[in-house]
Order: C-alpha cells, then structure tokens, then sequence
C-alpha cells in the first residue's frame, strides 16, 4: 500500500497543462490570422471608407468629411461606367473561358496515357510563373508586329499580313487578350478543381450510370457535372473574386488601354488614387467592389448550401 | 429475361488472370451464386457480364445472342453495385428512372414503371427522398428498384448485402429471394458468405483464382464438394481434412461426434484429445488432435450441447471418437475428390 500511495503523482501546478486546453490552444493558434486580418485588411478597408468620404488627396490632405459627393462624381463618369462594364466582362469572360477548358483539361487528364505525371506538372506551369514573367511573354505573343499568333494565323491563310489583328490595339481584341491571359491563369486551379471533384465521384455511382445506359453526354451533364458542382462554385467564388479585384494582367499587358477598353476597377482605383494621388476617389471606385462582390459571394454560397449532397 | 451463358472467359490485367477461363450457363430464370474468397474473380466476372470490363478471350451470350462487342446499355442487364451506387443528387424518384430515360421512354410510361417497381419494394412513401435520407436498408431497395424497373434481362447483384448489419441482412436475404423468384429474373448474385450463398442460391458457383471449382446446388456443394478447395471453404467450421493412406480424408466437424452418439453399423474411430471448446448455445465447437497425426493439425468437431456434459469436455483428455463411414470424404493428392484410396 506504501509503494502504491508513493506512485500516484503529485498534484500538478494549475498552468502546466493549459496547453493541452482545447479552448486555450486553439485561441492562440487562431490569434495570428485573426491579426493579420485585422490588421492589414481591416484597418486599410475601414482607412478606405473614410477617404472615400472625405476629400483627401495627397496634395491636400485635410481629411475634411464631404459624405457621399465622391461616389456621386464616380457615378456620374462615363468613364467609370465603362470601367464597371469592364471589370464584369472581364471576370466572368476569363471564368467561363477558364471553366471550359479546366473541365477538358480535367477530361483529358483522368484518361491514362503515357507521359501523363509530366503533362499534370506541366499543367500548373501557368499558375507557378510569376505574372510578371508571363505577361512579358503574352505581350510578345500579342505584340503588333512580331505576334507568334498572327506569324501562325498567315501561315495558315487565314489572315494576311496587312490585315493581320493588332491584339493589343484593338479595343475589343484587347479585352479578349487580357481574357485570354488570365483565364490561361486560372486554368490551373480549374483543372485542379474538376480533377479533384471527378476523382472524388465513387466509382459505383459512375459504373452505374454506365450500366443505366447513360452515355458520354449524359454520364457528364446529368451525373458527373451536378455531383461536383458544390466543389466548382467553391473555385469559382475564389475565380471571380480573385480577377473582379486583380489589377496585374491589366497593368502589365494595357495599362487598361487602348482609350479605356481594358480598364478595370482595381487598376482604375489604382490610377485614380495611387498614381493620379485623388485617393478620396480612388477609394471610391474601389469600394464599388465590395458590394458587387458581396452580393455575389453570398448567392454563391447560399447556392453551394443548398446542393449539399 | 434470358439465360446467360459464358464460354471460357480469361481477363488478365497484365500478367494477373483475374479471370482464368470461366465456363458458366445460367439458365432463365436461375438464381446463380458465385461464391468465393475475395480476390478470387468474381466481381470481375461479373463486370464483364454486364460490360464494365471487356474479356481479354472466351464469348458472353446473353438470351442467345453473342454481346463480346456491345456495349453495356445495349446489353440489357441491370447491376445492383455493393455500395448501391445511387446518384446521390437526384430524389428516389429520379434515381429508379434514370435506366428509363437514358432508353428515351416517355414521361407516362416512365412515371407508371417507377411506381410500379416503388409499390413493389414498398418504397413508394420515399420516392421524393433524396440517398441520404435513406437508412442502409432503403438504399438497397432503391438500388434494387432501380435495377428492375427497366425489366432487365439479367439481374447482377455484386455483394449487396455487405454493407447492411447482420440483423438487417438476414431479412433483406429473404426479400431478395423472395423478389427473384416473384419477377423470375435471371439473377447472378456475387458474395464472399457462405450463408448468402447456401441461403438464396438455385446453384452455386463456387471460384477460386479465376477459376470455377464447383458448379451445383448448395447441398451438393455441401455433402458432396468436387474438390479439397470447396470442402474447406464452405462450411463453418470448415471440413476436417487429414491425410491418410496416400491421400486425404474429409469429414464435417457436425459428423464428428463421440462414438457413443453414432448409431450406424458402418463408422470409422479417432482417438480424439480436447484441447479447447467454445459454447455457442445451439452448439459446442470443440478443438483438439488427433491420435497418430501432426499435433499442430487442429481438428474441430461441432457437438449438440443437449447431449454433451460440461464436466465431460475437459482439455488433455482422450475420448473415442467416430464419423459414420457414409459422411467420410476422400481426396487424391492433387485434391481431387475420389471415391475411395
């Protein structure tokens, strides 16, 4: 009995297990993302909402309160209007156009073939160089005079040389090279996305709609599409928020021209308030996000809940 | 419905025969069982019947014809897979019409089918159910309603029962049969139980690496198994093998009864030590050893606890022993079943 009262151990001090409190634990693990938040978005957005109400600007910064006059002078600017039209084009043309062929791609890489490993690497190649880099490369292939696209389109017969399309000089074909670019970006994630939601479809369900007499169409519009839309309007939320507030393609490859016709919010908030220093409306323009993207967000996810499987 | 039929079906997947020439007539209408340990061929056989796989050699007929080449919805058989495979996002209603609409059958049509196989499975208080709102049980008359709704020509049930509990799947046993033999489907029924296997199958096809053992009803698979394969595994305990005179001798552990028990003229005695014994309640299983045999060999006899004292059974002693010379079984070396050594 001695030896037994010996081993029972001594009562420990109140503190030398508060680790191993989940509560406790858990705060301090969450504490440093919940500062950064705080701290780098929270304190700029709230910064933004009262430059937005203010007439600040870099040479004249007295913070005087002038309510809501900037968002009016924004709305009424054609050239904003534009901008909006811009941002929507933009966001979804690249979303979609990336969707399509993340979805192929996905297709294409679930079949086996010899090689296939190295294509799936290859295949984040575009997400992994840095945009910089890449829209150097895009701007070549776009550039008026030495396009490798135009060099293949007048090979082919389909243009000529002296009509061959100024990718980056054309309003219209500007926008859809800035489109092109970065859904070329987000095809990654696409193919990734698609990849992990099909891999992740039981193969009985699959076998069975085989067996059912669905073919190809119908197995990927009726089964293999609905079961992974809740995983690819996650990516998608992601997609669209992600290129509604980019400015880097924009910046690097038009500077949002020719006259206008690539500009989008952020670079346009950018230019308006960084460069052009009229920060009060510059956080104008760029808080017109916020509700754009809310709104978006929230039916998103309100979707995403109620296709839960 | 139709008969289906295969003639000396191989599948290898590189160097592995999965399927080593399987030669099968299921007559229309047959509940046919395959049996076998897992691994053995089985589910891929039965993938190859409905078109899943595609046999590296041999013939598929389904109702006369020769469908190597066609594709599974042409086949016109119905699968019931071991996880159901319901779509998982459509309602109860949608998943048993689905096989409907993929054959382009109209809306009416459709509808009167999926109540009537609803009606059939009691199921028709579900249909606007969505799988995980189903308990296991329901699932799989889902899936089954769903595998019959199009009035198959054969039914392929790939280890349905595995994923219900034990309670569950014994009435779910019962309702299957019962189902078959109502629709008078033809039916290929996959399973690794035994007790499935003797309890619901017209035939048994009893397969062990890719190969068929034994084809015949569950008690000639039982009493009479063709070889040392299909008497061990069928059974539970399985039959007692020991060799003797050059080759082996097979006798059920349920056969193998103190010798005061047997009542025929014609027995064969053991000097028999207990070493151990388990009481199941209906039954004693008792281990031990031979006399004259390797003493690792456990050798199990299955006893009526009615006529078997406790206090008798005690471990390291010797008791006579006896199995009537008519439940004997004799194999070759090669494991063949022969009539006598």
């Amino acid at each position: 009995m001695v030896a037994l009262a010996e081993s029972v151990p001594k009562p420990h001090s109140r503190f030398q297990f508060i680790f191993d409190r989940r509560n406790v634990l858990g705060s301090i693990m969450v504490a440093p993302a919940i500062l950064y938040v705080l701290l780098l978005v929270g304190v700029p957005f709230l910064m933004a909402v009262y430059y937005s109400l203010s007439a600040y600007t870099i040479y004249d910064p007295s913070w005087s309160f002038v309510g809501l006059s900037n968002f009016e002078d924004v709305v009424e600017d054609p050239v904003f209007l534009q901008t909006l039209y811009n941002t929507f084009i933009f966001t979804f043309g690249s979303q979609i156009l990336g969707l399509i062929l993340g979805k192929f791609g996905a297709l294409v890489l679930l079949r086996p073939f010899p090689g296939r490993k190295f294509v799936r690497a290859l295949v984040i190649l575009p997400w992994a160089v840095p945009i910089a880099l890449a829209a150097v490369a895009w701007q070549w292939m776009f550039d008026s005079l030495y396009s490798v696209i135009n060099w293949t389109l007048i090979a082919l017969g389909i243009v000529t040389r002296s009509n061959a399309p100024n990718w980056l000089g054309t309003p219209h074909l500007a926008m859809l090279s800035v489109i092109v670019v970065n859904a070329w970006r987000f095809f990654p994630f696409a193919v990734v996305i698609f990849l992990a939601g099909i891999t992740a479809i039981p193969q009985d369900v699959l076998d069975a709609a085989t067996v059912d007499g669905a073919g190809f169409w119908r197995r990927n519009y009726q089964i293999i599409m609905p079961m992974i839309l809740p995983i690819v309007a996650v990516g998608l939320v992601f997609g669209i928020v992600f290129t509604f507030t980019d400015l880097s393609i924009v910046f690097l490859m038009t500077m949002g021209g020719p006259v206008g016709a690539t500009s989008v919010l952020g670079f346009a908030g950018f230019q308006t308030g960084i460069v052009s220093g009229d920060v009060s409306h510059g956080a104008a323009i760029s808080l017109f996000m916020l509700p754009v993207l809310l709104i978006v967000v929230v039916a998103m996810l309100r979707f995403i809940r109620r296709r839960e499987i | 419905m139709a008969a289906v039929l295969t003639r000396d079906i191989v599948k290898r997947f590189g160097e592995v025969a999965a399927v080593n020439g399987i030669s099968l007539t299921v007559p229309n209408g047959e509940f046919m069982v395959l049996l076998g340990p897992s691994g053995c061929g089985k589910t891929t056989f039965l993938r190859i019947i409905c078109g899943l796989e595609q046999q590296t050699s041999g013939d598929l007929m389904i109702g006369g014809d020769i469908v190597n080449d066609i594709p599974p919805r042409a086949r016109g058989v119905a699968m019931m897979f071991q996880s159901y495979g319901l779509y998982p996002h459509f309602t109860v209603r949608h998943n048993i019409a689905f096989p409907l609409k993929t054959q382009g059958i109209p809306g009416a049509e459709i509808n009167r089918k999926v109540e009537w196989a609803a009606s059939l499975l009691g199921i028709g208080h579900l249909l606007d159910r969505r799988p995980r709102q189903l308990s296991g049980g329901e699932r799989q008359r889902v899936a089954l309603a769903r595998a019959l709704v199009r009035e198959p020509t054969a039914l392929l049930l790939d280890e349905p029962l595995s994923n219900l509990d034990a309670k569950l799947r014994t009435s779910a046993r019962q309702e299957i049969k019962q189902f078959q033999q109502r629709v008078g489907v033809t039916t290929i029924y996959v399973t690794h139980d035994q007790v499935e296997a003797m309890g619901m199958g017209d035939r048994i096809a009893v397969i062990d690496r890719g190969q068929v053992r034994q084809v015949g009803t569950p008690s000639e698979i039982y009493d009479e198994p063709a070889d040392r394969f299909v008497a061990t595994f069928v059974g539970a305990p399985p039959m007692n093998i020991v060799a003797r005179d050059g080759g082996y001798l097979g006798f059920r552990p349920e056969n193998f009864l103190p010798k005061d028990m047997i009542k025929e003229p014609a027995f064969t005695e053991f000097k028999f030590r207990v070493d151990r014994s388990e009481y199941l309640g209906s039954e004693r299983i008792v281990y031990g050893v031979l006399e004259g045999l390797d003493p690792k060999q456990i050798i199990t006899a299955k006893l009526p606890p009615a006529h078997v004292a406790d206090e008798w059974i005690r471990p390291g002693e010797w008791h006579p022993f006896a199995v009537r010379d008519s439940a004997l079984r004799y194999f070759n070396n090669d494991g063949k079943r022969t009539s006598r050594h």
